[in-house]
């Protein structure tokens, strides 16, 4: 089973070379420490900044330059700085290569739910309505089961949702699985010592086994 | 060049009514009208909605207002930082739209271009779009949002000159731009105000024509919502 950070570096090994890529809060953002040294990459944060680096140090904290999540931050060497709305164009233009994402639940036929519970949490959806809605590519980053034990991978999301058909793949603590265009969660590769029938037994939505699968390699 | 300079933020602000519609710019606590704000928590102004992508912190920005029970209703992206707005959301004291940042951002854009609505797919096949007209271009549904109408927009810039051109500082122009732009009357507040001809035209981020009144603010606090660094 894997934790937070071993699930950020699982996903860290989807990032194409020289991609726009924009990581959601939570485990997303912990991708960014796990680049290897061979992939450029330049991450997007949606208040209005291409070529995000790293946390500051003590002495180049700057109140006016934090990211999405409102952390104080550095820029790269050829770093761009632009208003919400010319962000929101290029997320929509689809000129972001891939975006992370945290999610509550995720369907079999892609749909995702990450902004609302009724009754209990109203945060509200940010920028994630925009980023699902016109993303190349989405990654789910999440745990299997929520606290109760209950499957996060389901026929159909019960809370209200963010967007629909957009999720292509989802890494878990247990496993990686893509989802087809037909709908369906199917199994590409295992966490290190987690059975398939662990997996199965945490997913409530259709799950699509073929063949061996492999476990995740880790260098 | 026409002087948009005022005093202060009282004089500023000095037409607001109880009932108005206002934007403030910023993200979080970043680029946030702190001096604009304070203003209208010592005026006492009520009943505002405010179009706004936060609503502050408990005791800094927009929450301010919110423990004065200034506001009515708030349209914003995310309100997550702030146990008073929780509070009087849950309560039913507040009125909540909660809409896409990029929605947001796109309905200050049109109105500041004299656009009356955009299509977005920011929303389809959600609660969002309840209510909305959805028109498919290329295959693709989208949403017809309209744009914003607010009496009053209130931005902070880093600097600005008498004429009411503004220059924003790193991601401190967020929602400054487009909100500047889409205020029936704008009000900026600015950390350096200069004469006419002291700023690069190759900078300007927001001309003039769209900044009604604009001073200097002194001792921004510029408090910062999560302070993190590394060794």
């Amino acid at each position: 089973m894997l934790d937070k950070e071993a699930i950020a570096k699982r996903i860290a090994q989807e990032i194409q070379n020289n991609s726009y890529v924009n990581l959601g809060i939570g485990i997303p953002t912990l991708v960014a420490n796990y680049i290897p040294n061979n992939i450029n990459v330049c991450f997007q944060s949606e208040n209005g900044l291409l070529g995000m680096g790293p946390f500051p140090k003590e002495s180049e904290v700057d109140p006016d330059l934090i990211n999405a999540g409102k952390q104080t931050i550095t820029m790269l060497p050829g770093a761009a700085l632009f208003d919400s709305a010319m962000s929101f164009g290029m997320i929509h233009a689809q000129k972001i290569d891939l975006t992370i994402l945290g999610a509550m639940e995720v369907s079999e036929n892609g749909d995702i739910a990450n902004w609302k519970i009724p009754g209990k949490m109203v945060k509200g959806m940010g920028g994630a309505m925009d980023l699902v809605a016109s993303a190349k590519n989405i990654i789910v980053a999440m745990q299997h089961v929520n606290k109760a034990g209950e499957s996060k991978l389901l026929p159909a999301c019960t809370l209200p949702l963010t967007g629909i058909r957009c999720v292509k793949k989802i890494v878990t603590e247990l496993a990686v699985l893509s989802i087809l265009p037909e709908g369906g969660f199917k199994l590409l590769e295992r966490a290190p010592g987690v059975s398939v029938e662990t997996i199965k037994k945490a997913t409530l939505g259709k799950l699509i086994i073929e063949g061996e699968i492999p476990e995740m390699a880790f260098d | 060049m026409i002087n948009k300079k005022v005093a202060n933020a009282e004089e500023a602000i000095s037409d607001i009514k109880d009932g108005d519609t206002i934007m403030l710019g910023g993200f979080g606590l970043c680029g946030i009208p702190e001096k604009c704000i304070a203003a209208l928590v010592r005026q006492g102004i009520k009943n505002l909605t405010c179009i706004s992508n936060n609503a502050g912190v408990d005791d800094f920005g927009i929450g301010l207002m919110l423990q004065q029970k200034q506001v009515k209703k708030m349209v914003s992206s995310y309100v997550g930082e702030n146990a008073e707005f929780e509070r009087q959301l849950l309560s039913g004291e507040l009125d909540v739209e909660l809409i896409p940042q990029g929605t947001l951002a796109f309905r200050c854009m049109a109105a500041g271009y004299g656009m009356p609505a955009i299509f977005t797919p920011a929303g389809i096949g959600t609660e969002v779009a309840i209510g909305k007209e959805v028109r498919n271009f290329n295959g693709k549904d989208y949403l017809l949002e309209k744009a914003f109408e607010a009496n009053f927009s209130i931005v902070k810039a880093w600097k600005g000159d008498t004429a009411g051109n503004l220059i924003f500082k790193a991601t401190s122009r967020n929602f400054n731009t487009v909100m500047a732009m889409a205020g029936k009357i704008t009000i900026a507040e600015v950390e350096e105000l200069v004469e006419p001809g002291q700023l690069d035209p190759n900078q300007i981020h927001v001309p003039g024509i769209y900044v009604h009144r604009i001073f200097k603010g002194s001792d921004y606090e510029k408090r910062i919502e999560k302070k993190t660094t590394s060794v």
